[in-house]
């Protein structure tokens, strides 16, 4: 495969299918080779549009130009003005209308840069992190002004359960029904917590938060504390993010100043502070009843649940731990309502997500999209194509404990249903693109030694369990492995899975599933041949096979 | 002579911790923290010194030896051993792994002539492994001390190296 340099999208959903979407894609195919540009280009099928005036649309990327209706007949002459000779075939482009929530609608902006939908990175990188006006210029503090002056705790948990926004952390847990049982647990102390220890490898999409728009979780925590009756929050972040953690610091000293926190916000009465609470190096707790564990200082060992935070958590007291991700969601749906939120991403994932793009692609970074797009997408359109000579082979998505889907997979869409029923996670939306050199052993072989050095030790399934499957890996890498040892593998992981306490040990054994599921042959390939078929790992000499 | 000039930094500098975090529970973490910061290692002397200074009556709590090393031995960034002037820290994961971090470590541990967690016997050097550290857009990540180093490729190890005295 060689690199592309242009995508083309077309929909085809029933409508566009009826009025010749199919006889379309079938002349832009036969165009492209008459321009001999069927290496450069791909067409795609788009399914879900969301407008009905303009079918059959078609969306040329990377400058995210839209033509529609397009006849099948208009192909040619689209191909010629817009891929061959490089100009917009102006006579073929859709009206303009207001762009929301499907990626055909994104246009591009900053020249070549292809279009995002920003809500959680709306401020990132264009405000003065370190300066509170500049937010407050950019309606901040203004959703929790609206909150606390004109609605009710109840209307504000019921406008977050109404927007459909699920937890980003990686679980995607309804955001609004986690609320709503920290409102209703008992006790008069309550505590919002902010999860910003981002340790998954791959994600660093808290951190680009943190440290360009730190007044939002600040916004977002208050707003949180007036919703679910607290007056203290804590943010617990990660040891290594010095950077965030010092920018963190002075926007809390300025919201005080400003009177966003402390005594009496608003002169509505409403009391709120956040201490800030840094982590020593642990990615266990990242888990949040081991975050809580580590802010009473404690070593992070998660607790047994039930029960869960949300009625026993810091100090046995019911407790809200969210996602940095989650909680810059907040201050938007809450100025802009629940209905605005939903027309981004699909009806069963609303809003956007926040993608890490990182491995064998040309562009590796951040990207904020709405749910629903594909690998596909990310990798041609944002990614921009994989690095010349590179083939995508596999990716990983949501980090170590995620998924490793092969090639074939990569027109899922990219939300919590499409993946869930894909046996996919989305996990906290890292994308690792591998090309043909990685070696699945070795990358599984990897993310092993990762868990089996993250286990915190506390139960014994994920702590032998982590070090015995990585013992039997690191065999197979070496190609001393045997085909019973994939048997273990599988009920070694699929024991952890059932007993281990909590998600590091229950999701450890999923790179092995997803390596016999997806790449049974290479691994046997290991075994049987005595060889790699990516070249990577390194193999014993002496190869002894019963 | 030079033992008790540590003991007595130990003891100044865990007061100094204490008194920026409180004396409490919750505070054991950043208290270490500090002292590692301060030192680059926890040694035997802090531990005592902060279960001298939170088991004060006055302040109805108590900590043990053993939590406190249960702590400092849990937590990565926190260190019971001695570390060398500068420590060499190489990112492992994934990310990293798959554009080519391999060759980075080899070269790593084959310049400073040492396997992970240990240190130069002139104390210079401490090379160990981490997790990840969020700039896999930027793999591989090599950090020494507070500097941080991206997109590193095997032949720039030696110039990289060369910086610190």
């Amino acid at each position: 495969m060689q690199t592309k340099r242009a995508m083309i999208l077309v929909s085809n959903d029933p409508e566009s299918v009826r009025l010749g979407a199919n006889e379309l894609i079938q002349h832009l195919t036969e165009a492209l080779i008459a321009y001999d540009l069927q290496d450069e280009v791909e067409i795609s099928p788009l399914s879900n549009v969301g407008v009905s005036n303009i079918l059959p649309l078609v969306a040329v990327y990377p400058e995210a130009t839209v033509y529609g209706p397009v006849k099948a007949e208009d192909a040619r002459f689209l191909v010629e003005e817009h891929l061959y000779k490089g100009r917009i075939a102006n006579d073929l482009l859709a009206p303009p209308k207001h762009l929301s929530g499907n990626i055909g609608w994104l246009r591009a902006h900053k020249g070549y840069n292809p279009a995002e939908q920003r809500i959680v990175l709306e401020r990132a990188g264009r405000i003065d992190p370190e300066n509170i006006e500049e937010f407050i210029a950019e309606n901040g503090y203004q959703a929790l002004g609206k909150a606390l002056t004109e609605t009710t705790p109840e209307q504000v948990i019921e406008t977050i359960e109404k927007s459909g926004l699920q937890g980003r952390g990686g679980a995607g847990f309804p955001t609004g029904r986690k609320w709503k049982f920290v409102r209703m647990a008992k006790g008069e102390k309550k505590y919002i917590i902010c999860n910003a220890d981002e340790s998954e490898p791959g994600t660093f999409k808290d951190r680009i938060v943190l440290e360009g728009d730190p007044h939002t979780i600040l916004e977002a925590m208050a707003i949180a504390g007036y919703a679910l009756g607290a007056d203290e929050g804590y943010i617990y972040i990660r040891g290594e993010y010095g950077l965030a953690y010092r920018r963190l610091q002075h926007a809390i000293e300025q919201a005080e100043e400003y009177g966003f926190l402390g005594k009496d916000i608003f002169e509505t009465g409403f009391n709120f502070h956040i201490h800030l609470h840094t982590g020593a190096g642990a990615y266990v707790c990242g888990e949040e009843t081991a975050l809580i564990e580590s802010i009473e200082g404690k070593r992070g060992e998660p607790r047994a649940r039930p029960p869960y935070p949300v009625t026993h958590g810091l100090w046995n007291k019911p407790t809200l731990v969210n996602n940095v991700e989650t909680l810059a969601n907040i201050p938007a749906i809450i100025r802009n309502g629940a209905e605005w939120y939903r027309s981004f991403g699909t009806p069963s994932s609303p809003g956007t997500k926040v993608y890490t793009i990182m491995g064998n692609v040309n562009f590796t970074g951040v990207i904020e999209v709405p749910m629903g797009i594909t690998l596909r997408e990310v990798i041609n359109i944002y990614a921009k194509g994989m690095k010349p000579g590179s083939i995508l082979r596999m990716a990983q998505t949501g980090g170590s404990s995620g998924s490793i889907i092969p090639a074939s997979l990569q027109d899922t869409p990219m939300d919590f249903e499409s993946f869930r029923k894909a046996g996919v996670s989305l996990g906290s939306g890292a994308l690792l693109i591998c090309d043909q050199n990685t070696c699945i052993v070795d990358l599984v072989k990897v993310l092993l030694q990762f868990f089996r050095f993250e286990s915190c030790g506390k139960c014994t399934p994920c702590r032998v369990g982590t070090q015995r499957a990585y013992e039997i890996v690191a065999r197979i890498s070496q190609g001393q492995g045997r085909l019973e040892d994939l048997d273990t593998l599988i009920s070694l992981g699929q024991e952890m899975e059932r007993a281990a306490n909590c998600g590091l040990g229950q999701t450890a054994a999923v790179p092995i599933r997803d390596m016999l599921k997806h790449f049974r042959t290479e691994t046997e390939a290991h075994i049987l041949l005595g060889s790699c078929p990516a070249g990577k790992c390194e193999m014993l000499p002496e190869v002894e096979h019963v | 002579m030079i033992a008790r000039t540590i003991e007595r930094d130990v003891s100044a500098i865990v007061q100094e911790a204490v008194e920026k975090h409180g004396a409490k529970r919750d505070a054991l973490i950043p208290i270490l923290s500090d002292v590692n910061k301060a030192l680059g290692y926890i040694p035997a002397e802090a531990f005592q010194e902060v279960q001298k200074q939170l088991n004060a009556e006055e302040e109805h709590t108590y900590v043990s030896k053993s939590q406190l090393f249960g702590l400092a031995s849990f937590y990565d960034m926190l260190s019971t051993k001695p570390r060398g002037r500068h420590v060499v820290k190489f990112c492992e994961n994934a990310p990293c792994h798959v554009v080519g971090g391999k060759s980075v470590w080899d070269t790593l541990s084959d310049r400073l002539d040492l396997k992970n967690g240990e240190t130069t016997a002139d104390k210079k050097w401490t090379l160990v492994t981490t997790s990840c550290l969020g700039l896999c857009s930027v793999g591989p990540v090599v950090l020494i001390d507070d500097d941080l180093y991206g997109n590193v490729t095997p032949d720039q190890i030696d110039e990289i190296l060369a910086r610190y005295e």
